[in-house]
């Protein structure tokens, strides 16, 4: 017990400066950043990134090798109490920071990440006009996410989760003068929200229900069979339905909303306007994966109840496939990659869904984790990549690019091992981390293995097409030489290039971390070995994706043109999105707009505005009637004076004896 | 002494009150129609004056009333004249018909 009060001592000193940094950041960068500290905004902004990443490794360093165990078990740690609101006896909300595996993990990543974006803008963002306020938004958007992954209670997460909302909306839109980026921004907040209204019913169903919003507590009372909070949220029911599925579901939804799961996914691609490293820091590697941790967070819960695993087992991997398919037909090089991210985001989702609790069968929830470790670093890297080469081409088409190799050799082989990495070749990170995902789902459930199968081949197919088209293919367009001649600098300054560096170290060593020694579903350690049998299958998969790109999209050719034609309609339909924008924009204009929408502002214009205008009306009217009793005469006023008092008299007189 | 009967001096008191009300009500002249609120103010004097002798004559209480009414309507009087005299320097006249500004 004495030990276990100097660990907390020991990490109380200095954990809350890793979400406080940044957030002191951004109060300065938002007060005199567009002035005063305008030309310093970067250099601060990746100091205190620097600092937090600094605490982070350090804080991880000592969760995992030192004092993270008790009795061969990881243990979640709670610093940092602060009474908030306090409803009842026992019930309050509180503020305090909850370490354990994942959260450590989660702070490694997010910071990490954050500080190579941080380090990329500057030579990206560089010359932009909101300079300050932009790198102020990005310190906002860090200290939220680290808000979200060290909340030990379901409220607070779900503040931090608004404000991780919020400012991926602030940052959507940052180009406020392009209508794209503005309608873009506004409708990954819309989507957002409309899932959190789920989130936060869930969150009211779980809290009342189980007595407490913190997690722990959650977790012990639902998975304890005896307790009268499990009795009591498991047989209550509504639509037959029992409130343990609903809540869980509720809260699902929010996370689908948040990871961009079909069918709430629309918001990211379209997110893509803002600018590049924030589609790699936001939209790739660290807030869509919110909804993947909040799953990871509540897993025991989710466990014993299997109608809302099933949900998140197939959400997840109905959006993998979907968006697999979608990115095969894309020509905007983000869109690719973002949709390559929602389906990377299903894997993860699936693995959770179809993961088992307790030591090894818990696979795939450490591979639910793992994969979100690796994808972090090879996204981000992509999404860089892609940044180099906008900033290098001045566009987003795919069209507009081919032949880069030749002027950006660093970012050519950045870009290639991140695609090896998400197409699951050995010894790339991604290959480590997908193969436990495949393997979790062959010992559960074989429609979902066979789902995860073709979409890695799929994965494969849609990220080397990207790759030879941008690198390969024809020689670029003759702009683009005439630059590429005269200019040394096709790959932007060192702060560009550092970060792709340091992500692609990331990207071939995340793999050979051995992950379920540090994570596991109930904090145990197991050893997870390679099945080099298995790993054949999908493996020769990816290749023959990477063979089919390279078949099509190696050197010019008719061949994908003619493919598109002989696939017609399906072809159409995938690179339509599947129509599911049109789809909500039919519900939305046609269905909510006509049937309630319509009514509604005419019931405000003519019933509710009517009354109060009626009511002004009238008044008005009885006035102009009466107003000549003010002459102005005082003699007229003393009359009636005189007459009001006779008549008081008389009443009083002969009506109130 | 008390050969006067109190309906007497009610009579008188009632008169003068409406001697004041119509003053009040037909008068121009703003400092005729101050005449006439004292007319009225000290009709209400005589009656307290003559009911605290007729029927309490053991008590004081409607005497004080009417010390303390002249003592208002001597305010009164100063306020009204200051009234008066802006009015006239305002309008160059006091005839309360010409003052009918205040209203809607």
């Amino acid at each position: 017990m004495e030990k276990q009060r100097v660990r907390l001592m020991n990490y109380a000193s200095y954990i809350a400066l890793i979400p406080l940094v940044p957030l002191a950041t951004f109060v300065l960068l938002g007060l005199f950043g567009k002035k005063t500290l305008k030309p310093l905004a970067g250099i601060i902004g990746c100091t205190a990134l620097f600092i937090s990443t600094a605490l982070a490794v350090y804080a991880a360093y000592h969760y995992f090798f030192t004092d993270g165990k008790t009795n061969g078990v990881y243990q979640a740690v709670f610093v940092n109490k602060v009474h908030w609101l306090q409803f009842s006896p026992s019930l309050s909300i509180d503020m305090e920071i909850m370490l354990d595996p994942i959260s450590v993990m989660m702070l490694v990543v997010v910071t990490f990440v954050s500080l190579m974006v941080h380090i990329f803008s500057l030579g990206y963002m560089k010359g932009e006009e909101r300079f300050g306020t932009y790198f102020s938004f990005l310190s906002l958007f860090t200290f939220s996410m680290l808000g979200l992954v060290m909340s030990a209670n379901i409220f607070q997460i779900y503040i931090f989760w608004e404000l991780v909302g919020l400012s991926s909306y602030l940052l959507i839109g940052f180009y406020y003068n392009k209508p794209a980026a503005v309608a873009a921004s506004k409708k990954a907040f819309i989507v957002t929200r409309f899932a959190d209204l789920g989130f936060l019913i869930g969150i009211l169903i779980l809290g009342f229900q189980a007595d407490s919003f913190d997690f722990h507590t959650i977790i012990q009372r639902l998975t304890d069979v005896n307790s009268p909070q499990l009795i009591g949220i498991a047989t209550a029911s509504f639509l037959d339905i029992s409130l343990l599925t609903w809540a869980l579901t509720l809260i699902f939804i929010g996370g689908a909303g948040k990871s961009a799961m079909f069918p709430l996914h629309i918001w990211l691609p379209d997110a893509m306007e803002g600018p590049t490293p924030v589609s790699a820091l936001i939209h790739a590697a660290t807030m869509v994966v919110a909804g993947v941790f909040l799953v990871a967070r509540l897993f025991p819960v989710f466990y014993i109840n299997e109608a809302a695993l099933v949900v998140v087992t197939w959400v997840g991997a109905i959006s993998a496939f979907l968006a697999a398919i979608i990115a095969c037909t894309q020509t905007d090089i983000k869109r690719v990659l973002a949709y390559s991210t929602m389906s990377q985001i299903g894997y993860m989702m699936f693995a959770l869904g179809v993961s088992g609790y307790g030591g090894e069968n818990g696979l795939g929830y450490t591979a639910s984790m793992f994969h979100l470790f690796t994808h972090a670093f090879f996204k981000s890297l992509l999404f860089l990549c892609a940044g180099a080469i906008i900033h290098y081409v001045h566009s987003n088409d795919i069209k507009d690019m081919g032949g880069l190799r030749k002027y950006m050799p660093l970012t050519h082989l950045a870009f290639l091992i991140a695609c090896l990495a998400i197409a699951g070749i050995p010894p790339f990170a991604g290959f480590f981390s997908k193969e436990e995902i495949l393997l979790a789902a062959s010992q559960s459930n074989s429609a979902i293995y066979y789902i995860a199968l073709i979409t890695s081949g799929i994965t494969a197919f849609y990220m080397f097409r990207l790759y030879f088209s941008v690198f390969w293919k024809a020689s670029p367009p003759a702009p683009l030489q005439r630059r590429g001649e005269e200019e040394n600098h096709a790959e932007g300054s060192f702060s560009m290039k550092l970060p792709l560096v340091l992500l692609t170290i990331g990207t071939v060593g995340a793999g050979f971390i051995p992950f379920s020694q540090f994570i596991s579903a109930d904090g145990k350690s197991f050893a997870s070995e390679l099945h080099p049998g298995f790993s054949v299958l999908p493996v020769a998969l990816a290749l023959l994706g990477i063979f089919f790109a390279w078949n099509l999209y190696f050197r010019p050719s008719e061949k994908p043109g003619k493919m598109a034609a002989s696939l017609g309609s399906l072809y159409r339909l995938a690179y339509k999105k599947f129509y599911i924008d049109e789809l909500y924009l039919f519900i939305t204009k046609k269905i909510i707009f006509n049937l309630v929408g319509r009514p509604a502002a005419w019931l405000d214009k003519n019933i509710v505005d009517g009354t109060m205008n009626g009511i002004a009306w009238t008044t008005g009217r009885i006035s102009t009637a009466i107003k000549g009793i003010q002459s102005g005469r005082v003699q007229n006023y003393a009359l009636w004076f005189f007459a009001g008092i006779i008549g008081l008299l008389l009443v009083l007189k002969f009506w109130m004896k | 002494m008390s050969s006067v009967p109190i309906s007497h001096i009610l009579i008188l008191s009632t008169a003068l009150f409406f001697i004041g009300l119509y003053g009040l009500f037909t008068r121009r002249n703003m400092i005729t129609m101050l005449m006439a609120i004292e007319l009225i103010l000290n009709s209400v004097n005589i009656n307290f004056v003559v009911f605290n002798k007729y029927l309490y004559p053991e008590k004081l209480d409607g005497i004080f009333f009417t010390l303390f009414i002249i003592a208002i309507a001597a305010a009164e009087a100063a306020v009204a004249i200051a009234i008066i005299i802006n009015l006239y320097r305002s309008h160059k006249s006091i005839d309360v018909e010409e003052a009918t500004e205040m209203k809607w």
